[in-house]
């Protein structure tokens, strides 16, 4: 799986070749700063791009809107944002380019490397990787909107799983329970919601969060 | 929903003008028996009975004063601001040598002399040439109803009128007087407040003074203020980051010298000091958003206040209307200022909605944070938005409160700001 990074410190970056080499990703380019980052996705076109939210030269948030740009050269192109810190306005801008094939991280899920890689394999294969932080700040958010308020704790849990990006297998396995167990807490909740329900997973995020983010 | 709240001088009505001319001559006069009494009271300090008579006089021509400046204010649109020096210390004998000192004293004897005189004099004729127009006007119906001699010299003896239709003759007079009236009643009445203003408003020299005062008090709040900062940072640095890191090498050190002889063990301690050094990144996130949210650096008080909102836990409404970025050190006044009215609205109003507006006028950056909850907010001592008013006043901002109880709460803020700095637009590289 070819892999763009865009990161400007160079002990991260080093730390985040060797992750993902190891991890059988064949790494085609790293760049260090936000001009070069257009210019490498494009022509590249990797199945994933790692991209830091800040970089040089404007030390601000140059990888998002570098991230952007390129998502609107190349549609679709599957991005992995990492941030020292989550913003939810990020990650609105992030999901309303459409198509899903995104994701938002902190820099500090990268440690748990089995959960970073499953993230980047994810939004390679067209999925969605939200941080539980952005998740929880949207759930919190809300919790005078009524629709939300008639889920039962369970399924809030669920969806919060949901909105991360996760697929009914790997929420099964996360809360210890059947996979037919979360597909009747999704229909549910989608009920409550006022939601079609879908089969598509990245669908599935964009509906929660603009859901959530409308109210 | 906002509104602005500027103050404005009432506009008097034209015909309202005269009366108050009149009162303002009057009370001039009246002005000549606080002159005397000082007057006589200031030598008899020598025979002591003059100290309690200054100490009534003086604070008596104040009030006389006061109730001028204040008058002058409303009525005529010239805000004069009070000059007197505060005695730093209580006590009958410090004010009196306190006011002795202060120019200002000595500036109010002379207004009530020149108020009593050209003060009068300007405040009469603007009255006297209304009242003459109507004097002329009904002069036709004064000649009919008086016995002659009484009314039938219209000019002081220049000529006489023995008939009351002749008393038409003087509505030229009328219309004369009320062109004068009309064309010179206003600017002697503003001309009466810019002469009150010259010896009532403070000097210069006083107005520096006062300047000096209240900059010393907030540069020492400033410095306070940035200290007990500091002090917080170095023990969140200490008791949190810095003790989990040193935990965290221990911990690895420990794992290192496990792996030959007990992997499992190792691997153990290998997952903790993963942990370990999550929570440190957490902490050392939460105190960087204390000290300058990276969203601020990035986007700017547009920005930055969005996400606020986004974060809070009820609807807000947002207006923002900037011309470009202020300086970093207003952008982060500004914004942990609406960060703490925000969360003290969330902490106590219990409202619905709420809204910030954020808009640039006249050299300064106007913050309005209103709800629609249950009000009777109060600015205390140690309380939320104390501090975000001494916070202000650092940049020479100043933070109003409208909270009646029942509500709603309007929390106003202003920062001057200069608009050169605000207009361009820098993408500050020092992120």
């Amino acid at each position: 799986m070819r892999v763009v990074i865009a990161e400007d410190h160079a002990l991260l970056r080093d730390g985040l070749i060797r992750l993902l080499k190891a991890h059988d990703f064949d790494v085609v380019e790293a760049v260090d700063n936000g001009p070069r980052l257009v210019p490498a996705l494009v022509e590249h076109r990797p199945d994933v791009a790692v991209v830091d939210v800040r970089l040089p030269p404007t030390f601000t948030d140059e990888g998002l809107k570098a991230a952007i740009e390129a998502r609107r050269q190349v549609p679709g192109l599957p991005v992995l944002v990492l941030s020292q810190y989550v913003e939810q306005l990020y990650a609105r801008e992030l999901l309303t380019g459409g198509g899903g094939a995104v994701g938002y991280l902190l820099k500090d899920r990268v440690s748990n490397v089995a959960e970073f890689v499953d993230s980047v394999r994810r939004v390679a294969a067209g999925g969605t990787a939200m941080d539980p932080d952005v998740i929880g700040q949207l759930l919190a958010r809300n919790t005078r909107d009524e629709p939300i308020q008639r889920l039962t704790p369970r399924e809030a849990e669920v969806l919060g799983l949901m909105a991360e990006g996760r697929s009914n297998a790997a929420i099964a396995s996360a809360l210890f329970v059947t996979e037919k167990a979360v597909s009747k807490h999704t229909n549910s909740i989608f009920a409550k919601l006022d939601l079609p329900p879908s089969e598509d997973d990245n669908r599935r995020v964009m509906a929660v969060l603009t859901y959530l983010s409308s109210h | 929903m906002p509104t602005s709240l500027n103050t404005r001088v009432a506009v008097m009505p034209l015909l309202a003008r005269p009366f108050v001319a009149l009162g303002l001559a009057v009370l001039a006069e009246i002005g000549i028996a606080f002159f005397v009494l000082q007057v006589v009271a200031t030598p008899l300090v020598i025979v002591t009975v003059g100290i309690p008579l200054l100490l009534v006089a003086i604070p008596a021509t104040r009030w006389y004063a006061n109730v001028h400046r204040s008058l002058i204010g409303t009525l005529l649109g010239v805000r004069i601001p009070r000059p007197y020096r505060q005695a730093n210390k209580p006590g009958p004998l410090r004010f009196l040598r306190t006011a002795a000192s202060d120019p200002a004293t000595w500036r109010d004897l002379a207004w009530l002399i020149v108020n009593a005189t050209l003060g009068f004099v300007m405040t009469l004729l603007s009255a006297v040439l209304f009242l003459s127009m109507i004097f002329y006007l009904i002069y036709p119906f004064l000649l009919a109803v008086t016995p002659d001699g009484v009314f039938d010299r219209p000019m002081g003896g220049l000529f006489h009128l023995d008939h009351a239709i002749k008393g038409f003759y003087m509505w030229p007079v009328a219309g004369i007087a009320f062109l004068l009236w009309y064309n010179f009643g206003r600017p002697l009445l503003t001309g009466y407040a810019k002469l009150s203003k010259s010896l009532l408003g403070p000097t210069k020299a006083a107005e520096l003074n006062l300047r000096v005062q209240q900059l010393a008090t907030s540069r020492a709040e400033t410095v306070d203020t940035q200290a007990a900062e500091l002090r917080r940072i170095e023990r969140d640095l200490h008791d949190g980051a810095q003790a989990r890191l040193a935990a965290l090498s221990m911990t690895l050190g420990l794992a290192e010298s496990m792996v030959g002889r007990d992997p499992d063990q190792a691997q153990q301690l290998l997952t903790e000091a993963r942990e370990s050094a999550g929570h440190a990144l957490s902490e050392l996130r939460d105190l960087v958003r204390g000290i300058h949210p990276p969203v601020l650096a990035d986007r700017g008080l547009d920005g930055a206040v969005r996400a606020l909102a986004l974060a809070c836990p009820i609807n807000i409404d947002i207006t923002i209307d900037l011309p470009g970025r202020a300086p970093a050190p207003v952008e982060s006044a500004a914004y942990f200022a609406i960060a703490e009215a925000l969360a003290n609205l969330v902490k106590y109003s219990a409202a619905s909605t709420a809204w910030v507006q954020l808009t640039y006028e006249n050299e300064k950056l106007h913050i309005m944070v209103g709800d629609d909850g249950v009000g009777g907010a109060e600015i205390r001592p140690g309380g939320g938005l104390y501090g975000i008013q001494r916070r202000l006043a650092a940049f020479d901002g100043t933070l109003t409160l409208v909270s009646p109880t029942g509500g709603p709460t309007t929390v106003i803020m202003e920062l001057p700001c200069e608009s050169s700095s605000l207009k361009i637009t820098p993408s500050s590289g020092t992120a």
